[in-house]
């Protein structure tokens, strides 16, 4: 399902543009809303939610996944925490399918799926341990992420594969904070899968204080 | 940046294009496979190490070194979520993400291998006379207990994993994505979960060979899926086994090119091949 937004960019409070393939982090009051904007299409935005106050209370794939009884992320998909909480809602979003079971590349997982050349490359875990590490935070606390934009059809016969991104250029989602959170995000250096065209670009990141 | 960096969109497209070809052409290797047992059905007394009744609802914990064979025998109404780690450093887990990713597939089986987060192999799936787990929609919560069954006190996966990661100085925050095995999941072309079953048939059983050196917790639950209207899991037995060496072309080590550079990159840590 898609559900379009209008917002008066001018009026954000924050307005910040990623760099293809860098990490970002920033923090989401209770009642903001973020929206990312895939600048210029198919390209694969990594993200992950803390409880800002204690973030060993943090997104869960599998507790969103089995809440909402469906594998993908669209428009009204509540965000959950390991703790059973909604940490936001997905209330705008022009691309109707999200992804949160693939997880995030790797250098390690790079190895193994494309071979022991593509170790020495960017990868979101890299940029997730970077940005985690400014909170104190480690490894240990990068758990299953979801992947804005992302293109992972699970077929019913349980074939899986990242397939080409379906979002258009300008296309965002929006997501209002439930709790106070931490925002990681890893704009996915990946080029070789086509979670991002083969070609990562920029995204833009802006925040209104209020949904409406 | 690297040479790949610099390659185009199009000369990156046919290196992905030739490795899912490459991945889908052992399908027919990996099907057949499991139409056939590998370990006995029996396993003779002198080769169990350990046996151990989980109650339903409980948890259990070992140690599975690597070469050694953990099976886990359905009791007749259970699921058993899971967890692994590299007993040597816990930092190290089983990636749910990676595992379904690297092998293209969410419906694993005999022949498939659970990966870390290191690329490195955790446990390969020797045998499984069921064949209907769920490696994406994860264990029991007291959230989807109360969904589920109006009660969030009762037993669920996440709390047995935190009691067990808690017991190995872990806490929260190890608890990551799990597995349920005898728990059919299928995704639906709209992205609906559907129940397949594969929980109900008592004496179905899955190994699973450590390939490092593996600490394994097991919780018996139900998985939030299952629409049985009682909660009522029935006890499974899990059971410690000195198992065969695998041979040269043993087939979760060689079925596949990616299970192939994962054990590339857990070998070392033991001194190349056992
Ligand atoms: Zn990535």
């Amino acid at each position: 399902m898609t559900l379009f937004i209008d917002r008066d960019y001018a009026a954000a409070t924050y307005d910040f543009t990623i760099p293809a393939r860098k990490p970002w982090s920033g923090q989401l009051r209770k009642g903001q809303v973020l929206r990312i904007v895939d600048l210029e299409g198919q390209q694969a935005v990594d993200t992950l939610l803390y409880n800002l106050s204690n973030t060993t209370e943090r997104y869960s794939a599998q507790d969103t996944l089995t809440a909402q009884g469906a594998a993908y992320i669209e428009a009204g998909t509540a965000l959950m925490s390991n703790e059973g909480n909604v940490m936001a809602t997905v209330i705008a979003d022009t691309c109707g399918r999200h992804d949160t079971s693939a997880g995030a590349c790797s250098c390690e997982s790079n190895t193994v799926r494309f071979g022991h050349h593509t170790r020495y490359m960017h990868a979101c875990r890299e940029n997730f341990l970077l940005e985690v590490s400014k909170y104190g935070m480690t490894k240990r606390d990068i758990v299953g992420n979801i992947n804005f934009f992302m293109n992972v059809p699970i077929m019913p016969d349980g074939e899986v594969t990242i397939d080409d991104g379906i979002s258009a250029p300008l296309g965002y989602v929006d997501l209002r904070a439930d709790m106070d959170l931490l925002v990681v995000i890893s704009n996915c250096p990946q080029v070789n899968n086509p979670c991002n065209g083969f070609n990562p670009t920029p995204v833009r990141v802006l925040v209104w204080d209020s949904a409406v | 940046m690297t040479a790949l960096d610099q390659a185009t969109p199009e000369e990156n497209r046919a290196r992905y294009e030739a490795l899912k070809a490459g991945a889908h052409e052992k399908s027919p290797r990996l099907a057949q496979a499991a139409q056939e047992p590998s370990n006995p059905a029996r396993i003779k007394p002198k080769k169990v190490l350990h046996r151990e009744l989980i109650p339903g609802g409980w948890y259990w914990s070992t140690i599975v070194p690597r070469g050694e064979t953990l099976r886990i025998v359905n009791g007749g109404t259970g699921s058993v979520s899971a967890l692994f780690w590299n007993a040597d450093d816990t930092s190290e887990r089983y990636n749910a993400g990676d595992t379904v990713k690297i092998q293209w597939h969410a419906h694993l089986s005999k022949g498939r291998v659970l990966f870390s987060d290191m690329g490195r192999v955790l446990m390969s799936i020797t045998d499984d006379t069921c064949g209907r787990h769920d490696f994406i929609a994860g264990g029991s919560t007291p959230f989807s207990n109360r969904r589920r069954y109006g009660d969030d006190s009762l037993r669920n996966s996440r709390d047995n994993f935190r009691l067990a990661a808690g017991k190995y100085g872990m806490g929260v925050k190890d608890v990551a994505p799990c597995m349920t095995f005898f728990a059919g999941v299928t995704t639906g072309a709209n992205g609906h979960f559907q129940w397949t079953g594969g929980h109900d048939r008592a004496g179905d059983y899955v190994d699973l060979r450590a390939e490092m050196n593996v600490l394994a917790v097991l919780s018996n639950c139900p998985h939030p899926l299952d629409p049985a209207p009682q909660y009522a899991p029935k006890s499974v037995e899990a059971i410690l086994w000195r198992s065969p060496e695998p041979d040269e072309d043993d087939l979760c080590r060689t079925a596949t090119e990616e299970a192939v550079r994962g054990f590339e990159n857990t070998d070392p840590l033991f001194g190349g091949r056992a």
